[in-house]
């Protein structure tokens, strides 16, 4: 029986990764080919989505590299060193939804900006999309799984403190994947199937007293709009018919790049953030959306084979429900825009227009690719 | 019990995890796949219906309006044309809160509050979404800035270049041409919808009125990309819209003023024909009114001005002035009475100024209360006899003589081509049973034989049957049409020619008319002093107020209102008959001596050249075939 360590040496695989500069910079191959490809049709979808605008495209592009190097100054920090520094950067967090509770600026109708003129305008709610999980990721990894229920009860506290927080700005669509990312570490975890059960059960009483007690006019209103969109055809439900008569009218093949006529001629509201994924059913039709789909897959199988290779147990929850909240980001935002779900604001991702979506997508690819090239070879099986 | 010391197992936990990814990763595929079958349905499935929705969002059809035909006179002057004009539109559905809108234009044009009433009349009756309604006519140039400056204020709110009705010569066709408005809900409802997407404007009177289809022309389209906003990006396809057909009227302008110009400021009516043809020369109701005030929507001010005036220039009196004809229906009668055999030309009545029924007191007086003495026709049209027509009706009975004035137009719309024309009323039994439930009494055709009693006409059935007696029996409808795009109006329901048993009848009835004007003891031949050409014409009153039994017309004793309208009909030259007028002066007691003149001066105006000269043309050489026929 050979030893691990033979093995290792023995392997020219080992070898030859040793001698990329990929590797030496902690980036992973794959999901920068991805990213890159993803990046690159996003602008052409972009571009025709807001009306031929190089100004946009240019501020994308420029997003998209702050995000790259993010992603790589990320990547440099070990997952090891990142797990100490979380339970600070999540009381920061916290600590900066509450100014925004309190103080935060107005922009579009939801306070979710800190801005310090001349200096930084930003949302905490952004940096809670990774802080969450790793927070989770940081508690259980120390706990036995899975988790007990003391754990998942303090986990939920974690969870549910930002959460409300976030729900109060008012932000449902940021608050859910924030609500996703901790909870999908609980679910890598092995959080017991009964117990998912039962809060899927109980999910359908605490939907109906959130109806009555916490959600928005605004929110109920989407929520009405979206069971029967014929119903206000000029006002709420007015987005749903027009993308979905957008992504109707593509057909198979689409109706071309720059002729997608529901985008081109505003009816499409919001054509160049949330719906976006209208123009591109439109223009590409539904070989066009497929093909998109098929990258996220990649991307998410890439994320989920991290995943399963992560050494440590933070590198694992954290990794896959990165991943597993990606794919919530996809899910939703196609699902809204073609009318299964309601439509709640989530871009996107990568193809969205939006900086800070970008950078925040970004990093947390950056977590991904940390915790996939600080593995320790020795340890690999 | 001591807790049982938990040792982190890796191995365990890294297989946990292993199992959630696998089941993530089968729970992502199959999410995915949902995504996919969605926009599998959407895409492929329900393609076309996608399809035609968003089709339909960008392709819109527009409504071209066709350019309203041209109303000329008969020597080609402009009575009609359009004229380009600035008028501010509003779009309900793109104004938001259009109240407010309302507001802030009534603000910036300095309008007042009744304006903005009119203003929100007109919005209402907005007819589809998305649709500018005009609101305001005729901006100035001012007008235009001040909207201009204002626009971010005024969203849904534009100035419209559009072509509106424009009347050059002003009152002078008010009454025949008519004048166009803004279509009302009424007519919404029974116009076509499609013809008329893009015309806000209809014929409400005259010949607007009645050539409407043929001056509307046909609508054209022009399918437009709009965007969301309602914006035009592009036309897609254009179909012309079909111009209006010109119409060029017989009316000549000239016979117009000067028939005008006779009436001299009087209220009253003028109708004057050419009895060949049916054409009308002239048709004058006075006062008139400038039919420029309505194209564009007339004040409430000023409408109710027109429509209250104690001289009701509104009234169409040539069309829906109903008169009892007096006198001057007597050729007709004369005609009916000759056809009947009841009188001949030689046969004579004795008139003692009176009339009386076998078995009867009442006495039915002439208008000579001396009397005539023996009367034969000739003698009876042209001294107006009454007791003549008195003898001659009671002899020819009510239903003859209902009949016969049927035969000349009177009680039924004469004319080809007027809308508002009244029937009029020629009694009969079965009408006076049907209306009053009463039997006929004899008197009452007694009275009928002079004009008078229940039979009521307008000025145009008087010239018509005038013109029956110039033209010897042969129906031509009055028309003002001469030529709809070059074609001449068909008359669609002719009424036979009135054909005589001895057609010399006409020329005694007219040789009467004649002695009317030329005659030693003619009614009117005061009139005919220094004429180039021969007049037959027949002179009448109608009374506005029923003189009691025994009681004696005395002008002192009538208020100006109330005293008898003067009517005159004729034709020239008698031997020729190039023009038949018919003239109600209103409130002119004598018919003789107020209406006659002013036919006298339109039959000049028609009849002689610069010179004062009977004109070459109307010089026929007829005259002496037709003297020669009266021997």
């Amino acid at each position: 029986m050979k030893s691990n360590f033979d093995r290792i040496l023995s392997s020219e695989d080992v070898m030859r990764r040793r001698a990329t500069l990929l590797q030496r910079m902690h980036i992973d191959g794959p999901l920068l080919i991805l990213l890159l490809t993803l990046a690159a049709g996003s602008l052409f979808v972009l571009y025709s989505a807001s009306g031929k605008s190089w100004d946009l495209l240019a501020k994308q592009t420029t997003s998209f590299g702050i995000g790259l190097v993010s992603m790589i100054v990320i990547a440099q920090f070990e997952p090891r060193f990142m797990a100490r520094w979380v339970p600070v950067g999540y009381v920061i967090g916290v600590l900066l939804l509450v100014v925004v509770d309190v103080m935060g600026h107005n922009a579009m109708g939801a306070t979710r900006w800190i801005n310090i003129p001349g200096v930084i305008r930003f949302q905490p709610s952004e940096f809670m999309k990774i802080l969450m999980p790793a927070t989770i990721a940081w508690y259980l990894a120390k706990r036995s799984l899975p988790p007990q229920l003391k754990h998942v009860g303090i986990s939920l506290f974690l969870i549910g403190l930002p959460f409300i927080l976030i729900v109060r700005q008012p932000d449902l669509g940021t608050s859910l994947l924030i609500l996703a990312g901790g909870a999908f570490v609980l679910f890598m975890g092995g959080l017991r199937w009964r117990w998912i059960l039962s809060v899927i059960a109980a999910a359908v009483p605490v939907s109906v007293a959130m109806w009555y007690f916490v959600m928005h006019d605004y929110q109920k209103q989407r929520v009405l709009t979206f069971l029967d969109p014929e119903s206000d055809p000029l006002g709420t439900g007015w987005n749903i018919i027009q993308s979905k008569a957008a992504i109707g009218s593509g057909g198979v093949f689409g109706k071309g790049w720059l002729l997608g006529t529901q985008s081109h001629l505003d009816f499409l509201p919001e054509s160049h953030t949330d719906f976006i994924i209208a123009v591109l059913g439109e223009e590409f039709g539904l070989v066009g959306i497929c093909a998109l789909l098929l990258i996220y897959l990649l991307l998410i199988g890439r994320g989920l084979v991290i995943t399963a290779q992560a050494q440590t147990l933070f590198g694992k929850l954290l990794a896959g429900s990165l991943t597993m909240t990606f794919f919530v980001y996809v899910f939703v935002n196609i699902g809204m825009v073609s009318g299964l779900l309601p439509v709640v604001g989530v871009p996107l991702p990568f193809i969205s227009y939006g900086g800070t979506s970008l950078v925040t997508l970004l990093s947390a690819f950056g977590v991904l690719m940390s915790i996939h090239t600080h593995r320790k070879w020795i340890a690999q099986v | 019990m001591p807790q049982p010391i938990r040792i982190k197992d890796h191995e365990k936990d890294a297989r946990l995890v292993r199992g959630r990814v696998v089941f993530g990763a089968i729970a992502v595929v199959a999410l995915i796949g949902v995504l996919i079958a969605r926009l599998y349905f959407l895409q492929v499935i329900q393609y076309e219906y996608h399809s035609t929705l968003s089709e339909n969002n960008r392709v819109h059809v527009q409504p071209i309006p066709p350019t309203r035909g041209l109303i000329f006179d008969r020597n080609g002057v402009v009575v009609a044309d359009n004229r380009p004009s600035f008028s501010l539109s509003m779009t309900r559905e793109r104004s938001g809160n259009w109240q407010q809108v309302l507001d802030v234009i009534v603000e910036v044009l300095e309008l007042t509050p009744e304006d903005r009433v009119i203003f929100e009349k007109r919005m209402r009756q907005g007819r589809r979404p998305f649709e500018p309604v005009p609101i305001l006519f005729e901006l100035t140039e001012e007008q235009i800035a001040r909207i201009a400056v204002n626009q971010f204020r005024l969203p849904g709110v534009e100035v419209v270049a559009q072509l509106v009705r424009h009347y050059p010569q002003g009152a002078h066709f008010a009454h025949s041409v008519g004048y166009m408005g803004r279509i009302n809900e009424k007519e919404l409802k029974t116009l076509d919808p499609v013809n008329y997407s893009g015309t806000h404007h209809i014929g409400k009177t005259g010949i607007e009125r009645f050539y409407e289809p043929e001056l509307h022309g046909q609508v054209g389209y022009e399918e437009v990309e709009t965007n969301a906003r309602g914006r035009v990006l592009r036309v897609l396809k254009r179909t012309d819209p079909i111009p209006g057909k010109d119409i060029v009227l017989s009316l000549d302008i000239k016979l117009q003023e000067a028939a005008e110009a006779a009436l001299g400021g009087r209220r009253g009516a003028v109708v004057a024909l050419d009895p060949k043809t049916g054409e009308v020369l002239a048709m004058v109701s006075q006062p008139s009114f400038d039919p420029n005030l309505f194209v564009t929507g007339i004040s409430f001010k000023a409408y109710s001005e027109l429509r209250d005036s104690i001289d009701r220039p509104l009234f169409n009196r040539v069309l829906r002035g109903l008169y009892p004809p007096g006198s001057t229906i007597k050729p007709a009668v004369a005609i009916a009475g000759l056809d009947a055999g009841v009188v001949t030309a030689s046969s004579r009545v004795y008139d003692p100024g009176y009339y009386q029924l076998p078995n009867y007191d009442h006495k039915y007086r002439n208008w000579n209360r001396t009397g005539d003495g023996y009367v034969d026709l000739d003698t009876a049209i042209m001294r107006s006899n009454d007791t003549y027509f008195y003898d001659l009706a009671h002899k020819l009975g009510i239903d003859r003589l209902s009949a016969y004035m049927s035969k000349f137009g009177i009680g039924q719309k004469v004319s080809l081509d007027m809308f508002e024309e009244s029937p009029g009323l020629m009694p009969t039994r079965e009408w006076k049973r049907a209306t009053r439930r009463q039997a006929w009494f004899p008197g009452e055709t007694l009275i009928l034989g002079i004009g008078q009693g229940y039979m009521q006409s307008t000025p145009l059935q008087l010239a018509q049957a005038t013109a029956l007696v110039a033209n010897k029996g042969v129906w031509n409808r009055p028309h003002l049409a001469k030529t709809v795009e070059g074609e001449r109006p068909k008359d669609e329901n002719p009424m036979p020619d009135i054909v005589l048993r001895d057609p010399s009848d006409w020329t005694k009835v007219n040789h009467g008319m004649q002695q009317v004007m030329h005659g030693a003891r003619g009614t009117a031949r005061k009139a005919s002093i220094g004429a180039q050409y021969r007049i037959a014409g027949k002179s009448g009153t109608a009374q506005v107020v029923a003189i009691k039994q025994g009681e004696k017309y005395d002008r002192s004793k009538v208020q100006e209102r109330h005293r008898d309208h003067a009517l005159f009909v004729g034709f020239a030259p008698a031997d020729n008959p190039q023009i038949v007028v018919s003239v109600m002066v209103e409130n002119g007691e004598s018919g003789s001596g107020v209406a006659a003149p002013v036919v006298r001066q339109i039959m000049d105006a028609w009849l002689l050249d610069q010179d004062g000269r009977l004109k070459a043309e109307y010089a026929s050489p007829i005259s002496a075939e037709a003297t020669a026929r009266e021997e």
